[in-house]
């Protein structure tokens, strides 16, 4: 024993504070039947790789980029396979939001582009900062705030909201 | 109040559910008993702690010294769970799971180590009777300190040991329970 220097917290209080947290937003992200799947994914992914995290910081940050990542999986697997690598990607919508709360909106959110429908939720579904969503999607702050304001302003005026 | 953000950041979603995670490296679980709420964990299949400690700051411990993958996974201590509840309610003199003394340092180790041989069921030692036993004759304030450090109560007898006055002196799980404890094994070898 003795391999644990970083001060990491027990797996489960991790669990005990995050669990609702990364279902909602695995859910926000793949849908209400995939979401539970990525959670799911996401918790395994966290609990095999825990034991080597060499700081304790931002554990939430971590676990929510986990989740995005898992999501993407998913998002990706569903997607219709190409019989040419050059081909060019086809355009493929969130899930469908016709039944959750606020439809009119998350039909709108599904509609945008992949990165920016991913910014738009990490930063408000997941209430990750500008560093944190840029972690999860391998970017940078600066590219995150982009792609959250452009987000925000197709929304605008797909829903006819001025604020 | 109703800004695109806002209505961004209220989603909300019903019938979340909880993780299931693989088997923890430290399993543990709460355990009401007649002698209060003791947190149980084992690790590798050993008994790594049966304490009256809170579960931040045992759970904390478990973390830093055995592996940081702990998870409250009761199933795991249903064997430690029925000998200590059979234990408690006279039904068992001993326990055949193993202990593990991860969360000792090495001097409550070599005190703690032994226990099972240096006492016996119903019966009581003094702090200088077993620092004598342990070649530490001279130690038996530092004996105290450490059977009063003990991660694995109850599993390892500490409640046993009590002053030369026969006073029986503390325990982490409070002196009513040490009272009980030692009340139950005279009960059991007077009538057995």
């Amino acid at each position: 024993m003795g391999m644990v220097t970083v001060g990491l917290p027990p797996f489960q209080a991790l669990v005990d504070a995050h669990w609702r947290d990364v279902a909602r937003l695995a859910r926000a992200l793949a849908g209400p039947v995939d979401g539970d799947d990525v959670a799911q994914r996401a918790w395994e992914k966290a609990f095999a790789a825990y034991p080597g995290l060499t700081s304790a910081k931002n554990l939430r940050s971590w676990l929510l980029t986990i989740t995005a990542r898992c999501a993407t999986d998913v998002h990706r697997a569903r997607r219709p396979q190409r019989p040419l690598d050059d081909a060019p990607p086809i355009a493929v919508d969130g899930p469908d939001a016709a039944d959750w709360p606020d439809p009119d909106l998350w039909q709108a959110v599904n509609g945008l582009p992949e990165r920016q429908r991913y910014a738009i939720t990490l930063k408000y579904v997941g209430d990750l900062d500008h560093h944190g969503v840029a972690a999860a999607l391998d970017t940078t702050p600066a590219a995150s705030r982009r792609l959250v304001s452009d987000a925000l302003a197709t929304l605008r005026r797909t829903l006819g909201v001025t604020s | 109040m109703n800004s695109l953000e806002d209505r961004l950041t209220r989603f909300s979603t019903s019938d979340l559910k909880p993780p299931v995670l693989p088997d923890a490296d430290v399993a543990y679980t709460l355990h009401d008993t007649p002698i209060g709420t003791m947190l149980l964990a084992v690790a590798h299949g050993r008994v790594v702690a049966s304490s009256f400690g809170d579960e931040e700051t045992i759970t904390g411990r478990l973390a830093r010294a055995v592996s940081p993958r702990v998870l409250r996974q009761p199933r795991a201590l249903d064997v430690v769970r029925r000998e200590l509840d059979e234990y408690l309610t006279g039904k068992r003199q001993e326990f055949t799971v193993q202990v593990d003394l991860a969360l000792a340092t090495p001097f409550q180790q070599l005190v703690l180590a032994d226990l099972r041989n240096h006492t016996s069921y119903g019966h009581t030692k003094t702090y200088g009777q077993l620092a004598g036993e342990i070649d530490r004759p001279k130690a038996a304030r530092a004996v105290g300190t450490a059977l009063g450090a003990n991660p694995v109560c109850v599993l390892l007898p500490c409640h046993r040991v009590i002053g030369a006055s026969g006073a029986l002196t503390g325990y982490a799980g409070g002196l009513e329970a040490k009272r009980y404890l030692l009340n139950l094994e005279k009960k059991r070898i007077i009538s057995p």
